[in-house]
């Protein structure tokens, strides 16, 4: 058996994603049953920073440097990974689940022939079997999924599911200057472009009111943006809302949106997929929704089960009372 | 210009009060209503807009049970050609990659320029089908798609969406494969037209696919443990807002 944990980590225009440290410091309870080591396989240009930045958090940094690495392109992250994990055989390759592994860790799967249970929120290893937990249906269900580890595997795990401790190791710096048998010219990175400012900045607002699918229909949108102008709420939205064009890409709440920090936070009709849920950091969740199950009654503080086309307009009447 | 659409029927979920059925690895699926994932209703969309542009067919092909049938007529019904249903009684069964096998295996043969997937679906959100079907496939990928522009028929220019909304955008040789973000697109509805002509189309079913074996094994599905959990305002709307207006107040939020 394998024993050590490869952590493949995600990095854009020169910054490490928080989910990097976050499996970092998950690899070190695997690693420990397996007598392994936590190595951080980083694949960059210009990468020293980086590098330097992870030694505190892995027994080893294995820097792959290469000048394609500069934009995310599958077909040399692949054959790159496929080669070193080809040479040291991991125990385990963790991912976060992101859009960049979206594109890379199901190739990579493929291109060695190793099983991947991806969507994670936890995951353990016992003997040679790999057991992991996937919300399956928005997250009103859990999934277990498991594979044989023996030749390998792979597990991508979403954002924000483990802690970060650093654990002040003093990992080496390997690294190596990679070069390619192969070239994939059917695909190519033009640029970055940033998202545009919109009208609106929802990540300064001090309260929103934010809607989801249960507002059923663009005319009911009206009636809650009454509610939020009451109170001097800014109205935003959870993605299928932007998706309906019923209002703009700025108001999204979410990990393909933004992250919002009000102190006060009133979600009507949202699931609470953790998608949109990463993008609130408030002190005061309050959810309205129909469904007692929905996973937003996690994250809330305050909950109503109910009708908010009944909660909304009685909300309001009270509110306007105590003013 | 040719282009399959691969499509899933998923469970309607988000509102529905969800049992797990007794062999403790699927759900009870009577009170369920099933639809065309999200995600793939885009995918189908834009498959349809490159047919109006640069003429061809639209297939699609679905991994499922007959009820399969009633996603893939609508998809007709939308304008879609050419339907096949690899027939399987319980897909959730079947690893991604199997999916994706079974899939690949109807796909090459066929006469095609571009393969659209949903980028996720919604039951499992696994992000893993459509980049497996272009491994086995053997041809290019981009995952995640938001734009597509195109001026002929060998290659587009495709805008992924990442985190935060920025757009990583990339040029795409065919054939490949793209998998389709929500919100890419507008999906068109049905017309009634559309759906009296469905009916009479012809879905091709693959009745007895070799089914590949699984290397991921779905143990057990459970309700989430209790955990943290609001605290929940109870009555009729008077008496929880009446509660909750209180509550803003002490907070000093109103
Ligand atoms: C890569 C990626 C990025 C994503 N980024 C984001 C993102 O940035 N932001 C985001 O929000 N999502 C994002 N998503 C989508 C996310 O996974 C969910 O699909 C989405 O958040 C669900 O939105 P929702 O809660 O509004 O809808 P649903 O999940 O459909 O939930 C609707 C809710 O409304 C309730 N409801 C219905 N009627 C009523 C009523 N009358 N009164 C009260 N409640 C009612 C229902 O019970 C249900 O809980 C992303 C997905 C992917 C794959
Ligand atoms: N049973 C299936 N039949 C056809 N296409 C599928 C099936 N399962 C998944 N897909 C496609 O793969 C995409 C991603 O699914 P997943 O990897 O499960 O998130 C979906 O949006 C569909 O386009």
């Amino acid at each position: 058996m394998n024993k050590d944990i490869f952590v493949v980590i995600e990095h854009r225009q020169e910054r490490i994603a928080d989910v990097s440290y976050e499996l970092l410091t998950k690899g070190y309870q695997i690693a420990e049953k397996l007598g392994g080591e936590v190595i951080a396989v980083l694949l960059a240009d210009d990468g020293d920073q980086m590098a330097q930045s992870l030694k505190s958090y892995a027994d080893k940094v294995l820097y792959i440097k290469n000048e394609i690495f500069k934009n995310l392109h599958s077909e040399y992250y692949c054959d790159a990974l496929s080669s070193i994990i080809g040479e040291r055989k991991p125990a385990l390759i963790l991912f976060g689940h992101t859009v960049d592994s979206f594109e890379v860790a199901p190739a990579l799967a493929e291109q060695l022939g190793i099983p991947i249970i991806s969507n994670c929120v936890d995951f353990d290893i016992d003997g040679d079997f790999v057991r992991a937990t996937v919300p399956l249906y928005g997250g009103k269900i859990n999934g277990e999924y498991s594979f044989n580890a023996e030749n390998g595997g792979i597990i991508s795990v979403i954002p924000g599911a483990f802690k970060v401790e650093n654990p002040q190791k003093s990992g080496e710096i390997e690294k190596i200057e990679f070069t390619f048998e192969k070239e994939y010219d059917d695909k190519e990175f033009i640029e970055f472009i940033e998202a545009a400012a919109g009208e609106i900045d929802i990540t300064q607002a001090e309260k929103i009111v934010a809607i989801g699918r249960g507002v059923k229909d663009e005319e009911n949108i009206d009636m809650i943006k009454d509610f939020a102008d009451s109170i001097g709420a800014v109205l935003a939205c959870s993605r299928p809302i932007v998706d309906a064009g019923w209002l703009p890409k700025e108001r999204q709440v979410g990990s393909s949106g933004k992250t919002v920090k009000p102190k006060l936070y009133i979600a009507l009709g949202i699931s609470g997929a953790f998608q949109h849920i990463s993008g609130i950091k408030s002190d005061t969740i309050i959810a309205v929704n129909k469904d007692p199950n929905a996973p937003i009654f996690k994250v809330a503080h305050y909950g109503i089960v109910d009708d908010m086309f009944k909660v909304i307009p009685a909300l309001k009447a009270k509110i306007e009372e105590m003013k | 210009m040719n282009s399959v659409v691969c499509i899933k029927r998923v469970p309607e979920t988000a509102e529905a009060t969800l049992k797990i059925a007794p062999d403790g690895k699927k759900l009870e699926e009577e009170n369920l209503v099933f639809s065309l994932n999200d995600a793939d209703n885009y995918a189908l969309e834009q498959a349809l807009l490159l047919q109006e542009e640069f003429d061809g067919d639209v297939t699609v092909i679905s991994v499922g049970p007959p009820e399969t049938d009633e996603i893939i007529r609508m998809a007709l019904a939308k304008g879609a050609t050419n339907a096949i249903r690899i027939h399987h009684d319980d897909i959730s069964k079947l690893d991604a990659s199997a999916v994706a096998s079974l899939l690949a295996e109807q796909i090459k043969d066929l006469d095609y320029d571009v393969v659209f997937t949903g980028a996720f679906a919604s039951d499992d959100a696994f992000s893993l089908v459509g980049t497996m079907l272009a491994r086995k496939l053997e041809i290019p990928h981009i995952t995640m798609a938001i734009e597509m522009k195109q001026d002929d028929e060998d290659e587009a220019e495709i805008s992924r969406e990442l985190e935060g909304g920025l757009i990583a955008k990339y040029r795409i040789k065919f054939p490949a494969v793209i998998t389709v973000q929500t919100g890419m697109n507008e999906p068109r509805y049905a017309s009634i037209l559309g759906i009296k002509r469905a009916s009479q189309k012809e879905v091709d079913v693959v009745d007895d696919p070799t089914i590949p074996e699984n290397k991921v094994q779905l143990e057990k599905i459970s309700y989430p443990p209790e955990g943290k959990k609001a605290e929940i305002l109870s009555g009729t709307p008077e008496e929880t807002s009446s509660r909750l207006a209180e509550i803003l107040k002490q907070k000093g939020i109103i």
